[in-house]
């Protein structure tokens, strides 16, 4: 068979498999670095958000991403939150809202926003 | 004269770390340079076997940092080479006897008088892996290209971005080099394997060589001769290679084509 092959110019074939390997190790590679990257105040900003959040929302910790990104130039804070629309608590007593921040208040207050919600 | 430090890591093991040390501080020795080769591998001493010496060890690593032996009683001369000297790890200790502040003194000794010190690093992220890759001032990353030895490399590079003296002290940075070993240009060409392009797009550090897998690796490794010294080999001419560019020299890169198949062996398939 192989001087039938070598004859012939042929080649076993086999699936190039080189790109998936790269490409599994660009993307896993990717999270490993940003997780490294990372400074050490990430998990208690974590746990300030999502009690601050909660305040207005009902959300699950899983859905709370804190990523952090050191670029040549600058560093990047991605805060991801996802929440299901349904679950948007009333609004907290209006005098301890004022104190800490109008804003939020005014901004979470009825009517209540049937769309998905993804914020950034 | 204060020699340099260059540590051969790479988190993963067998991936050619101690081929490579024994190799390239042979090289630098051939070339003239004072060079002494360490085996930071304690517990697992193999170094001494890879350079062809393991008869002749008396003392060890672990007792010059105890004190109980001086530097000179352990060091072992190469009968080869002029100017290499191997200094050989404790086999029944653990890699805890690696005090950092004991290694310290004796890397500065080895300062005074060697103009290179190779160290040859254990695998893993541990204690001892961790300890010869702290004094470096340059680190030559040895990888495989297949995805777990790069994910380790890139795991290791980023070690001594945070882990190493020169990061604790805010020095320079350790100078990194990239150390392609195993490499099958054939296997690249059927697309089977990383390039040397996708392992040095992806941990984006210069490539100090390329090292193709090679049968002469385990004849060396069999005899106790360091790789470099078979010149007829094309993984001893690919670290010679090596060693010129980490002296500065500009080589090209070889071995990266398949070689022309060879009319009788293919016929009696032997590739």
């Amino acid at each position: 068979m192989r001087i039938l092959d070598f004859l012939l110019g042929r080649r076993r074939a086999a699936a190039p498999t080189a790109g998936i390997a790269k490409e599994r190790l660009q993307i896993v590679l990717s999270h490993e670095r940003a997780s490294r990257d990372a400074p050490s105040f990430l998990p208690a900003l974590q746990r300030d958000l999502l009690a601050v959040i909660g305040k207005y929302v009902a959300i699950k910790e899983e859905f709370l991403r804190v990523n952090f990104a050191r670029r040549s130039d600058n560093s990047v804070l991605e805060i991801n939150v996802t929440f299901d629309p349904t679950a948007m608590r009333p609004p907290p007593p209006a005098g301890e809202v004022r104190t800490a921040s109008p804003q939020p208040a005014a901004r979470f207050a009825p009517p209540r926003r049937k769309s998905a919600g993804k914020k950034r | 004269m204060a020699g340099k430090v260059v540590v051969l890591t790479s988190g993963k093991g067998g991936v050619g770390k101690t081929t490579s040390a024994a190799a390239i501080a042979a090289g630098l020795a051939l070339r003239g340079h004072r060079t002494v080769v360490i085996d930071f591998d304690v517990g697992l001493r193999n170094l001494d076997l890879i350079m062809g010496c393991e008869r002749r060890v008396v003392f060890d690593f672990i007792n010059v940092i105890n004190g109980d032996a001086k530097l000179n009683q352990a060091l072992i001369r190469d009968k080869r080479i002029d100017n290499l000297y191997v200094f050989p790890t404790s086999q029944t200790r653990d890699k805890d006897a690696l005090k950092r502040d004991g290694v310290a003194r004796v890397i500065d000794e080895l300062k005074q008088n060697f103009d290179y010190i190779i160290c040859d690093s254990p695998a893993g992220i541990e204690h001892g892996a961790l300890t010869a890759l702290y004094f470096a001032d340059s680190a030559i990353i040895v990888t495989n290209p297949e995805v777990s030895s790069v994910r380790d490399s890139d795991r290791i590079i980023g070690l001594l971005a945070s882990k190493s003296r020169r990061a604790e002290r805010n020095e320079k940075p350790v100078a990194e080099h990239l150390l392609l070993t195993r490499y099958s240009a054939e296997r690249v060409a059927r697309g089977e394997m990383l390039t040397v392009e996708d392992v040095k797009e992806i941990l984006s550090i210069p490539l100090l060589g390329i090292i193709p897998e090679s049968e002469t690796v385990l004849r060396a490794s069999n005899t106790g001769t360091p790789v470099i010294l078979d010149t007829e080999s094309p993984a001893g001419r690919a670290y010679d290679d090596a060693v010129a560019r980490l002296l500065g020299e500009t080589r090209e890169l070889r071995f990266l084509l398949p070689q022309r198949r060879n009319i009788f062996r293919a016929i009696f398939g032997r590739a």
